[in-house]
This record gives structure tokens, sequence and C-alpha cells, in this order.
């Protein structure tokens, strides 16, 4: 029988991108997101394309309530499943986020509690199986808190120690977890954003991510060379770091 | 919303333009809410028929929706490029039923532009293949139309420039095929005469057929060529160990733009001498694999910087049997005593109508010629040249165009009028133009 897995937030072009070298590996997919029936024709040519099963799955990253029942609507809209990526997260505009309420919860939720819920209950069903592995998408914001986004920043950090935890739990049952930071990247999301620089190709990070997946790494940048870029940023003191824009 | 530079292939003209991608069909009439656009997809038309200071590109609606194997058809959204879908079919034992002479426009800009392919004279153009578009109208709605649906829509769109609305998908017709590979025969001819008389002999025997003329050899080499035929090669013919090959990622990629006198007369004759003395006798039967068959030019990637930041222009009319033959050795003469050095020049060719309200092809032949743009005094020379074209009753392509003047247009395209109706009806405040539609005055 075929491998399956499931993508959280399949509608990003990262998602998306991930689903193409999946499935080239032989998965079969269940697609989950927001107004899921915008995917129809992704899945059809994904189906097409790789013969393999595709179904598309409602999702929506706030109804909290639905994140523990997400296992069993996924098996039975599906079928079991072994690999969970989780992609959805939500950028906002900083300045916007830090003056409405709504905003904040929103980038917070998206990014940390909504995806640790439905992480923790994810585990949970893989734990059961006893096989299978988690791919979190988390972002180098997350590595140091920064004037320009730490609303996004700080939900994206938690999340990362969140799948170390998880990581540090389901590790003695062969079940593996990779912490993936990718940088800037070309997608809707970063459409509309001036001052990128070293902008990937959604294709290039989901080949990097697949393969490190594969490797059984713990935590990836894509591309490389930001693990370099984040240290730096990283090792800068704080009575320095705290003065600069960045 | 951010703002690109954008050109055709030719690099003539240019433009500032506001770019929204489209990743849903409502998307294309949505993107620029009340105001002209233009749907944009690989940007391969030469001139100025795929520039509009507002498009919204097609380039993420890419996906095939539905594969007939048993009918030999494939729906699949507009954006899509003729490599991707390529991609799909060959290996599955079908080919484009038509293609142009690059593999790297979308399905929308080919149909947009009604295009033709070295078959055209026995096959006809892509509209033949054409079961039903899926177009975006200006109002937001998504018409089906087909031969037996909005039929008058279906034709105005077929060769109607993306003027009618954004195509969203369409379902083609494929053509089964028991190899990827053509049975190809090479045969030089000395001067026009001799090429002419060799493609009125090959005619009914051949799908497939092109000629490279050598428009630097004059006098009584004028229009000595290699015209070259071609069939679909059967499953013995072609390698036993992959006879399904899909082209690879192509070759270098030219990698800056030449400084724009590196394509001059010497040059240009060195390398048509080159292609016409490559081969030494007369007649040379070959099994090539269709990607350097259909797409020798695909294997140098942006080949148009060979022209330089200026750019070029591609100048390709069709005229009817009847006295185009004269009317070539007369533009190729006049082209010659002019000092203008066209790189490529290519002759076919055509067959019927599609029937296409603005399509390009009509019967008789077709000759395309490159040329560089060192100084726009070569825009007037040609506008000369188009005045001979109306005469001996032919027409300019639209999709290579990036000059035509307004009265000789009106003057090329019978059913203008009737195209202006329908579009009047199906986008009354005039939304999808493009700077070629302004300039020709059909917007």
């Amino acid at each position: 029988m075929k491998k399956r897995a499931l993508i959280l937030g399949a509608k990003s072009a990262i998602a998306r991108a991930i689903a193409v070298r999946l499935a080239e590996e032989g998965y079969d997919f269940a697609l989950a997101a927001r107004q899921v029936e915008a995917l129809q024709p992704f899945a059809a040519d994904l189906a097409l394309r790789c013969a393999c099963q595709v179904d598309l799955l409602e999702f929506d990253a706030f109804d909290f309530t639905a994140l523990e029942d997400l296992p069993r609507r996924v098996e039975r809209a599906s079928g079991p499943f072994e690999l969970v990526v989780l992609v959805f997260g939500y950028l906002g505009q900083q300045a916007e986020t830090a003056r409405s309420t709504e905003e904040m919860l929103k980038v917070l939720n998206a990014n940390f509690t909504s995806a640790a819920v439905a992480l923790g209950h994810l585990a949970n069903y893989l734990e059961q199986r006893g096989h299978g592995g988690l791919i979190g998408i988390g972002s180098v914001a997350g590595d140091r808190g920064r004037q320009s986004n730490f609303f996004y920043g700080a939900a994206k950090g938690g999340l990362a120690l969140f799948l170390q935890g998880l990581r540090n739990r389901l590790a003695p049952k062969g079940i593996h977890v990779l912490t993936v930071k990718p940088g800037f990247v070309d997608t809707p999301m970063t459409e509309d954003l001036d001052g990128l620089f070293l902008v990937a190709k959604p294709e290039s990070v989901a080949n990097d991510i697949v393969r490190a997946y594969q490797r059984r790494r713990d935590v990836l940048y894509t591309p490389f060379f930001w693990r370099w870029i984040m240290w730096i940023i990283r090792t800068i003191p704080e009575r320095i770091f705290k003065k600069l824009t960045l | 919303m951010k703002s690109h530079t954008r050109s055709g292939w030719g690099l003539y003209p240019q433009i500032e333009t506001r770019v929204v991608r489209a990743h849903q069909a409502v998307d294309l009439a949505r993107a620029h809410p009340n105001a002209s656009l233009l749907a944009q997809g690989s940007c391969r038309s030469y001139g100025d028929a795929c520039l509009s200071e507002r498009v919204v590109s097609t380039a993420p609606l890419h996906h095939l929706l539905e594969f007939d194997a048993e009918r030999g058809a494939v729906r699949c959204e507009a954006g899509i490029t003729l490599d991707r879908l390529i991609a799909f079919i060959a290996p599955r034992g079908f080919f484009l039923p038509v293609t142009p002479g690059t593999k790297f426009p979308s399905l929308g800009g080919c149909l947009a532009a009604d295009v033709h392919g070295k078959n055209h004279h026995s096959e006809g153009s892509i509209a033949h293949f054409v079961e039903e578009i899926e177009l975006v109208l200006a109002d937001g709605s998504l018409a089906r139309c087909s031969r037996s649906e909005r039929a008058d829509l279906f034709w105005a769109t077929l060769g109607g420039m993306g003027l009618t609305g954004a195509i969203y998908a369409a379902t083609l017709r494929l053509k089964k095929v028991a190899s990827s590979y053509m049975r190809t025969r090479t045969i030089k001819t000395r001067n026009f005469e001799e090429l002419c008389r060799v493609f009125e002999q090959t005619q009914n025997q051949y799908t497939y057929s092109v000629a490279w003329v050598d428009s630097l050899a004059s006098g009584a080499r004028l229009g000595r060529s290699s015209l070259i035929l071609g069939e679909h090669a059967s499953a013995d013919e072609a390698p036993p160990t992959a006879p399904f090959k899909v082209h690879g990622n192509g070759g270098p990629s030219v990698p800056l733009f030449f400084p724009s006198g590196a394509l001059n007369g010497l040059t240009m004759r060195a390398f048509n001498a080159l292609v016409y003395h490559r081969q030494l006798r007369r007649q040379c039967d070959a099994i090539v694999h269709y990607d350097p068959y259909f797409y020798p030019l695909d294997f140098v990637r942006q080949w148009n910087r060979i022209y330089g930041r200026r750019g070029f222009l591609q100048y390709q009319f069709a005229v009817p049997f009847n006295g185009g033959r004269a009317l070539m050795s007369d533009i190729l003469t006049r082209i010659a005593q002019r000092g203008v050095a066209s790189f490529l020049t290519v002759l076919k060719t055509l067959g019927a109508e599609s029937g296409g309200l603005l399509s390009f092809p009509m019967p008789g032949y077709t000759l395309a010629l490159d040329i560089p743009l060192h100084d726009r005094s070569i825009i007037a020379f040609l506008n000369e040249l188009t005045q001979l074209v109306v005469g001996a009753g032919g027409r300019i392509y639209l999709a290579k165009d990036a000059i035509l003047q307004r009265a000789d247009f009106e003057a090329m395209y019978p059913h203008l009028n009737e195209f202006k109706r329908i579009k009047r009806a199906c986008d009354p405040h005039g939304r999808f133009r493009s700077l070629q539609s302004d300039r020709l005055g059909i917007t």
C-alpha cells in the first residue's frame, strides 16, 4: 500500500511544491486547507501527472474545537496517513498587528496556538500507529525577536520550541520530527514585500525539505546559508542588538 | 502591486506593467477591478500583442484538469506552457496536434494567436483541434464556447489576441504518435525557383515542411534554402530503449546581452552559410527527436539577447500562392539592397483558413524574417514593404508584429468588423486591450 501524507495549509506555494516532491517519492495525499475547492486544479494535475490519489479536506486552523477530531476526519475522508506536513501560517503586517487585538491573536493563533494543538493531536495519532513522521514549517524569523516582525517571529519561535519537545518525545518511538526554517521564499505571501534578498524558489525549498526528512535531519535551514546568517544574528549581544533596525 | 518592465520576445517595445498573478479563474477579471487589462502568459509573442499597462499573469494557472487517453483529449488551464504539456503527453504516446517553433509559450497564448506549425499545409492551425474554451469575460462570468455553443465567441477568441476575455482553460484534441521521434528529409535548393518547385512536389507527401532560407544569398542564388520535411517516426524507427523520450532541460543560456552590432552582415552571412553548407549532399535523411526537430532554438535559452538591448523585429507575412513567389523575391531583394540582414529566415506553405476571425494563416506562402533594430528607420522601410503585402492580398501575423499601421491592418483582415461587433457585445467597456490593439484601432 502507498504511503499517505497529510498536508495542512496545502494552498501555499511551499505546500504545493512539497506535495509535488513527495508525489515523486510515491505518496498519496490528503490536502487540507480553508476553501479547499480552490485546490481542485492543483489536485487534478498532481493526480494525473504522478498517478497518485489526492483527497481534499476542508480545514480551518482557527476552529480549535475541531482540531482534536482532525486525525479521524482525515482517516474517514482519505484513509490512514503516516506523514504530517504542517505548512499553514499567517504573516500579517507588523504595523497593523501592533494596533489590533484581532490581528495579534490571528498571527499568534495561526502560527503557534493552532499549530501546536493540531500537532499535539496528530502526534498522538502517529504515536498510536507506531510509525511515521512530522514536518513543521517554522521561520528564520523565529530565531531572534526583531522589531520588524516579532509577533510572527515569537509565534514561529514558539513553534520551533514545541517541535523540539515533540521530537524528544517521539524519537524513542521511531517517529521523526523535522523543523524547517525557510528564509525568504518567492510565494504569494511575499509577493508584495519590498527589500527582500536571497529569495528562494518554492521548488528548491521543497527539495531541501524532502531530502532533509529522508536523511532524518532535525533542523533544516533552507536555503542552507540562512543557518550562518541566523547564527550571526543570534550572536550579536543584546545591548547592541536592541539599537539595530533589522 | 509590483511594477515590472515587460517586453515581448523581440525586446521591442518595452513597457512598465503592473502585474497581478491569477491563482484561480475568478482572478482573471477581478485582478484590476473596473480597469483595462490583458491576460499575459509567457510573453513569447514578439512585439506588443502581449503588452498592456495592467496585466493578469496566467503563469500560476498551469494545471492539467482532465486527460482522456481513449479520446486523446486533454483539458488544461491556459497558463500551462507547451513544454509542460508535452512532458505529460509524450510518454503516453501523444503529441501536440500543432506546435509553433518554441515550446515555451502558454497554451492560452497559442489559442489567442491561433498558432500554426510546420504542418499547416496539411493539418491546419491549432484552432482545428480545440474542442472547447472556458473564457472569463469582462464582467467576471465564465463562458464556455465551442463550435456548437456560443460559436461566435469561439471563433472570435481563436486568433483574437486576448481581446474577447481571458482564457481560463481549454480542451484540446491531441495527436496519437508511435514514438517521440521524427523521420526527416532535408533537401538543399539552390534558389527560389527550385525551392518553390520542391515545395509543390512535396506538399502532399509530407505532414511537416519548412525551409530555412539563406536570406543573404543574392542574385542567382536568391532564396537558396534547406527544406526540411518530416513525419512522426514509427515505433521501429525510434530507438528501442526510449521510444517515448521527453525533452530535457535544454542547453546553455545566453547570459547577457550581446552588443547591438554583434550580429552584423558578416556574422550573419557566416551563420547562414554554415547552416546551408552543413549538409554536403543535396538530400539527407535522418531520425531525430522531436525537441531538436520542432524546437531547435529552444536549445539556447534567451537567444533573443544576441540581438542586443535594442531588440529585433520579426516580420512575418502570408501571401496567396498566386503572385506570392514574385512578391517574396521582390521583398527579399529590397531587403538585401537596403543592406538589412535577417539572421533567420523561414518560409513555408499554408493551407486553408481556420475560421478564426482574426487568424493569420491563409492558403499561400508565409515568410518570416528576423530584423535587428539597430536603428528605427527600419520601421518605416518595413511599413513600405507592408504596402506590397497588402497589394498582393496578403497579411501580417499579429503575434509577431510591433509596427503595423492601422490602415494596412484594416485592409488585411476581412472579418475585422464582425470581430469588433462580437468584442463590443462581450466587453462593452473595452476592458481587454493591449498596446497592439490600441495601435491598430481594434480597441
